[in-house]
């Protein structure tokens, strides 16, 4: 645990995890930097392709009220990383009511690439968390990123849940995306927002091969689409009943991207 | 500052020549959809997009009010837009908005943006900088932003639904303090774009509006454009 300086009683816990994945001999993607505290508990898998695979294995009842989490991944030029989790991330309410901040910090250089596939942040009744998502990306960097979030375990009402997440390509703004949900939220579950829908997410795909093909917009049934960015990039933005559902839903937009998507 | 109230009634008319009045701001597809059916839904969908749509365009246009550069707000608008049926239906809005403005206020900024955007701008941005050519403030232009996030759904379902008129006005009318909220927000978030750059405005999103945008425009036949 560490103790942030400018914080002096800190009512949670404060911990970090950093992923350095860097070009190795033989065009395989090594991890010079693979450290993680506290709930982070870090794992190197086998990958195909020379990438480099590194899941977060779950167990971890955080972030709890009042917790700073941090997380970074740095995918120095030419490398592959892909990140995965075992579980999902619930956030849960703590002892004071504090709300607890996740953030994470992505790079990816030059000709690198990186899958950021977690499982879903699950809101559990009570919680109140805020989630960055920062992501910088070289001109001829590649990713793929899904997120996806799942207001209150079955049956359970939400808890608060406020993304943001902001996207730069070659220093330029591509995406910048902020959600709220839940409790002292105006409107988050009107016909506007989420029309009672409990699960939210999205597969955000940026490719420089999108310049010369752009995505084209599709429809994926009624509460799912494909939208090219003002870039070299597409997303899909689904809701859905539920976690599964919402997962099929990216699966399949991700099965109709496969043309700039490589497996890593 | 500057003008008085006057010019912000006459930027904010309904029947401000800017094609406002043929958009629902997404209340079409939601109607369709069985989510906007009667007076309260159409006020849980308004109160939804006032908090997110809607605060985002406020602060773009409080911003380009304040002086902000608007080409670098014309960027941020694009990445908060995802839905390229939303982006389309923002510059055309904003080439709309250009020309009246252009006549109503003739100002060296708006023709600039003209020039730099010949295919229009985003609207909250062109909607700021005319506020400002008018002699209106960031507030001022946030106010204006807000309102129409809001009362383009409410007339529309009007429309749409055959709702009676006083029902969406009274939606609108008990919005009206969220709204001045919203504009103080946005306002407070432009203050600090000056010095920090556009990244210091909100970004909220509303990822059925996105989604629904792109149904909408693949409509063969409809009754508003947006």
């Amino acid at each position: 645990m560490t103790t942030l300086l400018d914080l002096p009683a800190p009512a949670g816990l404060h911990a970090a995890a950093r992923i350095v994945a860097a070009p190795g001999a033989g065009g395989r993607t090594v991890l010079p930097v693979l450290e993680g505290d506290g709930p982070f508990a870090l794992r190197r898998l086998r990958s195909h392709a020379g990438a480099a695979h590194v899941c977060l294995v779950g167990a971890m009842s955080a972030p709890l009220g009042g917790d700073r989490l941090a997380l970074t991944a740095v995918v120095e030029d030419t490398a592959a990383l892909r990140f995965t989790t075992t579980a999902a991330t619930l956030a849960l309410p703590g002892r004071t009511g504090a709300p607890a901040a996740y953030d994470v910090r992505l790079a990816v250089g030059e000709d690198a690439t990186l899958h950021w596939l977690p499982e879903p942040l699950i809101s559990a009744r009570g919680s109140d968390l805020a989630q960055t998502v920062r992501v910088d990306l070289a001109a001829s960097a590649r990713l793929v990123l899904r997120e996806e979030q799942v207001l209150g375990r079955a049956g359970e009402p939400t808890g608060r849940l406020t993304t943001r997440l902001t996207v730069r390509r070659a220093g330029r703004l591509l995406f910048d995306q902020e959600l709220a949900f839940g409790p002292r939220v105006p409107g988050w579950d009107g016909g506007a927002v989420l029309g009672g829908h409990r699960a939210v997410g999205q597969l955000l795909v940026v490719d420089p091969a999108f310049a010369a093909r752009p995505a084209e917009p599709r429809l994926l049934g009624p509460t799912a689409a494909v939208a090219p960015l003002a870039g070299p990039a597409a997303v899909v933005s689904a809701v859905a009943p539920d976690a599964l559902a919402l997962r099929k839903l990216l699966d399949s937009a991700a099965s109709r991207l496969n043309a700039v998507l490589q497996p890593v | 500052m500057g003008a008085g109230h006057a010019a912000l009634l006459v930027l904010a008319d309904g029947r401000f020549p800017a094609g406002g009045h043929a958009h629902s701001g997404g209340a079409e597809a939601a109607v369709k959809a069985g989510r906007v059916t009667d007076a309260a839904s159409l006020e849980d969908f308004c109160r939804g997009r006032l908090h997110t749509a809607g605060l985002s365009a406020a602060a773009l246009a409080a911003a380009a009010a304040a002086g902000v550069d608007p080409l670098a707000l014309d960027d941020a608008a694009d990445a908060r837009t995802p839905s390229p049926a939303l982006r389309a239906t923002a510059r055309r809005l904003g080439r709309q908005m250009t020309r009246a403005a252009r006549a109503a206020w003739p100002s060296p900024e708006l023709d600039a943006l003209a020039a730099a955007r010949p295919r229009g701008a985003h609207q909250p941005v062109v909607l700021g900088l005319t506020a400002r050519a008018a002699g209106l403030g960031p507030l001022d232009a946030a106010h204006a932003a807000a309102y129409e996030a809001v009362s383009g759904p409410a007339t529309a379902v009007v429309r749409l639904l055959g709702l009676d008129p006083f029902d969406a006005t009274a939606v609108l009318a008990r919005l009206a303090p969220e709204l001045d909220h919203v504009a103080e927000r946005a306002a407070e978030a432009a203050r600090r774009a000056v010095h920090e750059g556009p990244d210091a405005l909100p970004a909220c999103s509303a990822p059925l509006l996105d989604i629904t945008a792109e149904q909408h425009a693949a409509w063969p036949v409809r009754l508003f454009a947006s």
